[in-house]
């Protein structure tokens, strides 16, 4: 780990204050940013403690629930009011990482988190993610892992959170503030795709901090699922994953959404392909139909060519999930 | 602001019932603190990235990786090791169960898996068999013990439901 400096702010405008060096780096839970400073793929000149800031209430008003920045994902994932009105998005907590690591990662640091390619954490290797203009070792190299929908020439990372694909699907909107004030991002514009800048992950300005996720209440009732598909039953990012959920009236689909983990350097969503649902009965031959048309520009790297049809199966079976209103149980893990 | 000249920052912690006032570079570990400076060499260093869980320690009552923590963070903060589980020379009814149920074969993940179900105990969100499981899936145990390991788990969490049950 490189030697840095270390201030620790309590109100949010040191925080940005503090943030506006270059080179700094806000550090929440740890998880993530430790790892990669003891990797040396982050170095940063000054670490900004921001645990002392007050964003870590969960206030729920009317329809909204809106998450500090600071809340850990174990506070969020069994908060009795998201168990019981978001629990699409507790089901995509409980299905990430480990209880220990929930224990610690936040709700900001979860959707800033940096991909798990084997190559952008490997500073011996080429990697545009890490080292701009290196090029990328994943393409030709090892890519099981690696994204099916959305890359470029640039990078083929994804991203490997679980938590945001069900953000994706419930419009969550993400609070920020930095030098030039306060703003406000929904959610399908926070993270990007790669193209040219693949060192870019998200659209936070310099100096910007999120210090909360506003999630409005869902409309699909009890129709909706989260399932994730990975090398081992447990504490595994996903090969693929689907958030789905339908809003299905006299036996009608009147609303769908659908996002895909593990493929993509951003959630993925179609909307079009989801409005292709609308009017649509819930059925086996409608599910298909509609992961073909998600899955229709997908793009294998060789390794990871086997994920197009994973996820084209994973979408039919988790609309059928959703329609069922059986959603995916993440303990016993059985897919029905 | 809490600004830092020097490269070693003050902080206070309580491990184990004992409270330590220390001066501690920011990029610092609890692991390495734990470790090398308190010598409480219970919590092993086994991935040192947060994938296998022999590190645990209870933080504020919570289970975490403390290969992931910088000290600095925890400022203020009590911690509780496999060293401070035992209540005056008894055996936690975790160590207990553990032994009982044979439940490890090198040991080397034993203290993180103790201290992970501690953690899941408290946290009281673990019903079942497969919760057990799903819940212990951040401690890895290369020996493969773990079928004894959810044996020994179970038998306490059982126990603990009968006597909250003769007690209502």
């Amino acid at each position: 780990m490189n030697r840095y400096d270390y201030v620790r702010p309590d109100t949010v405008a040191d925080a940005i204050t503090a943030l506006a060096n270059p080179d700094a780096r806000a550090l929440a839970g740890g998880t993530n940013l430790v790892d990669l400073m003891k990797y040396d793929v982050a170095r940063p000149a000054l670490v900004v403690d921001i645990n002392r800031l007050p964003l870590k209430s969960i206030e729920v008003s009317g329809d909204k629930l809106r998450v500090g920045a600071l809340v850990s994902n174990s506070d969020l994932a069994w908060h009795p009011d998201v168990q019981a009105r978001w629990p699409l998005l507790a089901s995509a907590i409980l299905a990430g990482a480990s209880p220990q690591l929930r224990n610690a990662a936040t709700t900001g640091g979860n959707l800033l988190q940096r991909t798990r390619c084997y190559y952008f954490y490997d500073p011996s290797t080429a990697c545009n993610k890490r080292a701009p203009g290196s090029g990328c070792s994943a393409i030709g190299g090892v890519n099981r892992i690696h994204a099916i929908l959305g890359a470029s020439s640039a990078c083929i990372a994804v991203h490997p959170s679980d938590m945001c694909v069900a953000l994706a699907v419930l419009g969550a909107t993400v609070e920020v503030e930095g030098p030039q004030g306060q703003r406000e991002i929904p959610f399908a514009e926070f993270h990007r795709l790669p193209g040219d800048m693949p060192e870019r992950d998200n659209t936070l300005q310099q100096g910007e901090l999120i210090t909360a996720v506003a999630i409005p209440a869902p409309q699909f009732g009890s129709h909706f699922t989260y399932l994730k598909l990975r090398d081992r039953l447990s504490y595994a990012f996903a090969l693929v994953s689907v958030a789905a959920a339908l809003q299905i009236e006299n036996g009608t689909i009147k609303d769908a959404r659908i996002a895909l983990g593990g493929v993509a350097h951003k959630p993925w969503r179609d909307v079009e392909a989801e409005q292709s649902l609308r009017g649509q009965a819930p059925e086996p031959r409608v599910f298909e139909a509609v992961a073909q048309l998600i899955l229709r520009d997908a793009k294998g790297q060789g390794e990871n060519d086997f994920k197009i049809e994973l996820a084209t199966r994973a979408i039919a079976r988790a609309l059928a999930q959703a329609a069922a209103g059986m959603p995916q149980n993440q303990s016993d893990k059985v897919i029905q | 602001m809490d600004q830092f000249a020097s490269s070693r920052i003050p902080i206070s912690l309580t491990v184990n019932g004992q409270r330590h006032q220390l001066a501690i570079e920011p990029w610092v570990t609890l692991l390495d603190l734990l470790r090398e400076r308190l010598s409480l060499t219970g919590a092993k260093k086994g991935c040192d990235q947060g994938q296998c869980g022999a590190c645990t320690v209870l933080i504020d009552g919570q289970r975490i990786n403390s290969c992931l923590q910088l000290a600095v963070t925890r400022d203020g903060a009590e911690i509780t090791t496999i060293e401070g589980l035992a209540d005056d020379g008894q055996l936690h009814p975790l160590q207990a169960s553990f032994i009982k149920h044979d439940a490890f074969q090198c040991g080397y993940c034993t203290p993180g898996q103790i201290c992970s179900a501690a953690g899941l105990l408290a946290e009281g969100h673990t019903h079942s068999r497969a919760e057990i499981r799903e819940h212990m899936s951040g401690n890895l145990c290369r020996c493969g013990a773990y079928t004894n390991i959810a044996d020994a788990i179970e038998d306490v969490m059982q126990s603990r439901a009968a006597m909250k049950e003769a007690a209502e």
